[in-house]
């Protein structure tokens, strides 16, 4: 199925329901979908074989990507965080494109062969004319590719992720049921275009027929008011945003009324923050989500009606839950092989694989990464419990080998939050001239605590070779703007430090 | 008639607006109709004179899924019409999806 296709079914079906924007003056489905089709048609027309957007959130976010779609092109939303140098590289592995830009972007890259700039002031003027010629239908078909998307990637050059419209299409329609929104549902983005989360967003909310906010870039205060004035009701955010969103309500005193349901994703949540979301949030029901780039978003989902079982239980394996990332979609399989790619039993650890006709695990001009049998190897470490729910304790790579011992960052971690004084807490491996890799951990403290107190409150809760060899006491750790902890820059940082 | 069925393949009712899109294909060629007629793919000729069958007139609404789970048949809704869907003379049933939280 194509992505056009969602698009007009909304518009079909839902014509004049609030799409996109304030309640009061938003766009309708119908609307929203007579601008795709004038975008689509000047894409159509543009030079290059690809729309890139390098820019905040705005309407241009949906606005191209169902343009892009109808154009038959696929979109590219770039990271405008990047350093000039490897944003002028990704521009330049985007050629032959159009790309739509924020003011300033242009000037910034300067010109790149095969590159086309469109003002994103100019797109939305071509979007709304009246006058301007639509698109009727869409071009290429559903095994075409519809979004690019360059993953952060932790060594090397960043792949870019392929996604064809037929992944996004059957996450949409094997998740979301078609208008089964509330006509008073609305949810705010504000996770980047350039993460799957913010395309997953747009499609989802469109099927069902939820208005869509975008904010510009997140900020917890403006995150907080626009929640408030457009009574938001759905959101999804990452670990480090819900902790900065709790400062701000915890403060005022005036929770988010409007709001109903909670995601969280992108990372792993320090339980002390879910328990703190719950206490402030009573009205919120909270889901967990697990997913990646190369899968079109969600694979397994601790929903509200989980959070509340695992709260309430007395059976710590029940309980334990809530560090978990729920059960699969039912859509899709999930399996646990060790290091030979043989599934293992419930309990133990081993490489996350997934199989599903949203899973496209394929890279632009490297090919599939998918097996034989179709399964995508994730590259995260998991395990599925008796009841399967799955957990995830962190990337393969990250794993600490300590003396021929295999130790996860994500479980050492997770008992230093525990500790009432650590309020972020990140582990890695340094290198070690008595066990081949020690376990070094960076911590930022809200109250007076030593850092044998933190040695000792993790010996005390899993075996000593899990206790961290040296504790850096820090103000800052280094994430990128979507949550995800830099390892590589800690571990370089940490292991000078301790050298 | 039989179709062939693959993902991703479209087709309309030749009686009313009905239109629909494979999600699952059915594991052997399958005789799907709606409003009592068989469907054709969407871009092919339409027979003029054929008129909805009022056996299979309870409608198609857009967005439904549907699943036969004889054949494995999984089909949705992409334009509403009068028409009702069927394999042969049976009706193509609802599936019956629990749904997700929202998580995105």
């Amino acid at each position: 199925m194509h992505l056009g296709m969602l698009l007009e079914m909304a518009a079909d079906g839902m014509a004049d329901r609030v799409a996109l924007g304030p309640k009061a003056s938003g766009v309708t489905f119908a609307e929203l979908a007579h601008r795709a089709r004038r975008l689509g048609a000047v894409l159509e027309a543009a030079p290059g074989e690809r729309v890139g957007l390098i820019d905040l959130n705005s309407p241009a976010v949906p606005l191209t990507l169902f343009g892009a779609a109808i154009a038959g092109k696929p979109f590219v939303p770039i990271n405008y965080r990047l350093a000039d140098p490897q944003l002028r590289a990704i521009v330049a592995r985007t050629a032959p494109a159009t790309i739509i830009v924020g003011d300033g972007v242009a000037e910034r890259i300067g010109p790149v062969e095969g590159i086309e700039y469109l003002n994103r002031a100019d797109a939305l003027a071509l979007a709304e004319n009246p006058e301007g010629k639509e698109s009727d239908g869409w071009g290429g078909d559903a095994d075409d590719i519809a979004v690019l998307l360059f993953t952060s990637g932790t060594t090397g050059e960043p792949k870019a992720a392929v996604l064809r419209h037929s992944n996004l299409t059957e996450y949409i329609i094997t998740t979301v049921e078609y208008s089964g929104s509330g006509e008073d549902e609305a949810a705010i983005v504000s996770v980047p275009p350039y993460h799957i989360a913010g395309i997953s967003a747009v499609l989802s909310s469109t099927y069902s027929g939820r208005r869509v906010y975008q904010l510009e870039a997140f900020e917890p205060r403006a995150w907080v008011e626009v929640v408030r004035a457009e009574s938001i009701t759905h959101a999804m955010v990452v670990p480090t945003m819900l902790g900065r969103i709790l400062d701000i309500i915890e403060a005022d005193g005036q929770g988010l009324p409007s709001m109903r349901a909670l995601s969280y994703g992108g990372g792993p949540m320090p339980l002390p923050v879910i328990e703190r979301a719950v206490g402030l949030l009573p009205n919120v029901g909270f889901v967990n989500a697990y997913g990646l780039t190369e899968t079109s978003s969600t694979i397994a989902v601790l929903g509200p009606d989980d959070h509340s079982a695992a709260f309430a239980s007395d059976d710590p394996a029940v309980r334990a839950r809530l560090a978990s990332v729920g059960r699969p979609l039912p859509s899709l399989e999930v399996s646990i092989r060790d290091a030979i790619g043989e599934a293992v039993a419930p309990g133990e650890r081993g490489e996350i694989y997934v199989r599903g006709g949203q899973v496209s695990g394929e890279y632009l001009g490297r090919g599939t990464s998918l097996d034989a049998e179709g399964w995508f190897p994730t590259r995260d470490e998991g395990h599925l419990d008796e009841g399967g729910y799955l957990f995830v304790h962190g990337r393969l790579d990250d794993v600490i080998v300590r003396g021929g011992e295999n130790l996860s960052p994500g479980e050492i971690e997770a008992v230093l939050l525990e500790h009432p004084a650590v309020r972020e807490a990140a582990v890695v491996g340094i290198p070690s001239k008595e066990w081949g890799e020690g376990v070094a951990a960076a911590v930022i403290v809200s109250g007076e605590v030593t850092e044998d107190e933190l040695k000792a409150h993790v010996r005390a809760r899993l075996r000593s070779s899990r206790t961290p060899d040296r504790i850096q006491f820090r103000e800052e750790l280094p994430f990128n703007e979507s949550g995800k902890l830099l390892r590589r820059v800690l571990r370089t940082e940490l292991s000078e430090a301790f050298a | 008639m039989s179709l062939v069925t693959k993902p991703g393949g479209r087709y309309r009712s030749v009686v009313d607006a009905t239109e629909i899109i494979v999600v699952k294909a059915a594991k052997s060629p399958i005789d799907l109709r709606c409003g009592g007629h068989p469907v054709v793919a969407v871009g092919d000729e339409v027979p003029g004179d054929l008129t909805l069958d009022s056996s299979f007139a309870t409608g198609t609404p857009l967005g439904k899924r549907f699943a036969d789970p004889d054949s494995g048949l999984e089909l949705l809704c992409t334009k509403a019409g009068e028409g009702s869907l069927s394999i042969g003379t049976t009706p193509l049933p609802l599936k019956d999806a629990k749904p997700l939280p929202s998580s995105d």
